[in-house]
């Protein structure tokens, strides 16, 4: 846990503080993106938790032990810091560059060198090629992904990350943000992330504060910020479409009708029309003796119609599965120019249907609220 | 893995005629008398050989242990305000040239060779330090920042960070003061310094070619040798990940 209680600086030579009375809490094993535009205090509030910079006023804690009653260097060696620019030291080995703060921890050289080759495989570099190379050696995704192995080394709880994956592709950074909260779902730990990028923001963090003139002007969960942003300032730097960006925060399951009706193929066609006449549906799911999707009948087409609805369904044309977010449906509904889509789990039980109705309410809804 | 291969086999071109030139200057020399002349002066090379040996290993020797640190020094945050002026000084410094430094050595200290290891030593701290310096001052701040932020100690910095990625720029400061050493040593002569400036100017005095070769091929010899080693070195004390040779 990180906790900031009215934390203020003010640099020499300058009258207006750059960061002002910020407090704010990171809970145990959570993910807070600092963000805001260029000048808005997020760095300087990320290095006093370090203490790069030393706070003119405040407190500072990690865990229950104020940040200032330890010796600045021994502080650090408990903290993981990425920086953007990496600052893999290019005269070590990717190995001694892990091994950094172990060895100025003074492990034992075995252990910390083993932890190491840990390290590589968990990002799925072989360790037999990589450990006794140079940085200059390496992609710049490779080096990145070295960069967190070597914060992560020595275990810290904490870990500090400014812009960390700002200077990389963008191809390459979404995988390595996908690999990278992977291994927090594991790892756990609780981490101060810097950002001027609202959609890495939306992706990565479990709260986003929101600076501006070294002021927090909100602190609060991605849903909430996008959903609800306090000012003006904040909806602006969210930006004019971040409804669309919540889709990629909600999954398929919250806009999802559960258990709707549905028909088997032995049904007739007289049964599927009357129920969908019963619950105003254009079109209704047919489910083997399991439970699986076998095809659709269309409203239009039972009504009238003759005989068994198995000798008249069509297939899906695609399906989505519950945990998939709804960014990822409306693509497919866009796609394949339907409106609605049939939702399967791994099993390929049939578990309900999304519509683009459903969606547009869930969305509208959380304004509503507020 | 092309290029190295294209590397290795200019150098065996380079080596091969490299033996054919020493083999025909060597012919030369002898049918011209030169290598009859040399060896009668053997005695004379072999002592002031030594001593002008002794003359760069000490003043250049010195040079090395006072200039690095006091380069390292001059980028310590308590001295880093001087660094500039410390800078200015040695590019004014540079441009005198070595017979002034000399001649400036023997009016302070008098003549012999405490003065001209003076000298020697002065002319030769400017790159080094210079040197130390710039090649301090051109590690990258994030190198800096991300071992501070990892919980280095400014000396754990220093010696894990700042000096390996300094160290070529400083070999190369050590490089140019031995070579300036090497090529000024020559002058100690003229205030009584010894060395092979003994030969090369007795031999102009005295219109005696053979004696002026005889002390001018060694030193060019000794320049080429020292910086032979100096670049040894450089190959192999310079960890791989920096190092530009490898």
């Amino acid at each position: 846990m990180i906790r900031l209680e009215h934390v203020s600086k003010t640099f020499p030579n300058s009258t207006t503080p750059a960061v002002d009375h910020v407090t704010l809490e990171v809970p145990e094993g959570e993910i807070c993106v600092l963000l805001g535009p260029s000048g808005c205090g997020k760095t300087t509030t990320m290095k006093m938790v370090n203490r790069l910079i030393e706070p003119s006023s405040g407190e500072i804690f990690i865990g229950d032990r104020n940040t200032a009653d330890y010796d600045p260097v021994q502080l650090r060696r408990t903290i993981g810091y990425v920086i953007q620019q990496i600052g893999l030291f290019p005269n070590k080995t990717i190995e001694d560059n892990i091994c950094l703060v172990p060895d100025v921890l003074g492990w034992e050289r075995s252990k910390s060198r083993a932890r190491a080759a840990e390290l590589l495989d968990m990002v799925a570099l072989d360790p037999g090629t990589f450990l006794k190379r140079y940085p200059k050696e390496l992609s710049g995704g490779q080096q990145q992904r070295i960069g967190v192995l070597r914060a992560i080394a020595a275990d810290p709880p904490v870990l500090l990350m400014d812009e960390p994956f700002g200077a990389i592709d963008p191809i390459n950074r979404e995988i390595i943000q996908d690999e990278f909260l992977k291994m927090q779902a594991r790892i756990k730990k609780t981490i101060m992330f810097v950002s001027h990028d609202i959609d890495e923001a939306v992706k990565m963090a479990d709260r986003i504060a929101i600076f501006r003139d070294g002021r927090l002007v909100q602190y609060d969960t991605p849903d909430n910020i996008l959903a609800h942003p306090a000012e003006s300032f904040v909806s602006d730097f969210v930006g004019g479409d971040r409804t669309l960006k919540r889709l990629q925060l909600l999954t398929v399951n919250d806009a999802m009708q559960h258990d709707p009706p549905r028909v088997t193929a032995e049904d007739t066609l007289e049964t599927a029309a009357a129920i969908m006449a019963e619950h105003g549906h254009q079109a209704i799911v047919i489910v083997g003796p399991r439970g699986r999707a076998r095809g659709y009948v269309q409203l239009s087409v039972a009504r009238g119609g003759k005989g068994k609805v198995g000798e008249n369904h069509e297939t899906l044309p695609t399906t989505v599965k519950p945990g998939e977010d709804l960014r990822t449906a409306v693509s497919t509904m866009f796609r394949h120019d339907v409106s609605w889509l049939a939702c399967i789990d791994d099993e390929g039980t049939f578990k309900g249907y999304v519509t683009l109705r459903s969606i547009t309410r869930l969305l509208s809804e959380a304004y509503r609220d507020g | 893995m092309d290029e190295q291969a294209a590397v290795a086999d200019i150098r065996q071109w380079w080596r091969g005629g490299l033996y054919i030139l020493i083999f025909s200057l060597g012919a030369w020399a002898w049918g011209s008398g030169l290598l009859p002349v040399l060896l009668d002066h053997w005695d004379d090379i072999t002592f002031l050989g030594r001593q002008h040996i002794q003359l760069v290993a000490i003043s250049g020797g010195l040079a090395i242990l006072i200039g690095v640190p006091a380069g390292v020094a001059l980028t310590r945050s308590r001295f880093r305000r001087y660094g500039d002026v410390a800078m200015q000084v040695l590019n004014i410094g540079a441009t005198i040239p070595t017979l002034a430094v000399l001649a400036l050595s023997m009016s302070l200290l008098g003549i012999g060779n405490t003065p001209a290891i003076f000298a020697l030593f002065i002319a030769s701290l400017l790159p080094i330090v210079g040197n130390t310096m710039a090649g301090i001052r051109a590690v990258p701040p994030y190198l800096r920042e991300s071992a501070r932020g990892m919980g280095l100690s400014p000396r754990q910095i220093l010696w894990q960070v700042e000096l390996p990625n300094a160290l070529f720029v400083i070999y190369a400061g050590i490089r140019t003061a031995l070579a300036i050493n090497v090529g000024t040593v020559p002058l100690a002569f003229l205030i009584g310094g010894g060395g092979l400036g003994e030969l090369i100017f007795s031999g102009i005095a005295l219109n005696q070619f053979g004696t002026m070769l005889a002390g001018a091929i060694p030193t060019a010899l000794l320049a080429i040798v020292v910086d032979f080693i100096v670049t040894q070195f450089q190959f192999w004390t310079i960890p791989r990940g920096v190092n530009p040779m490898r």
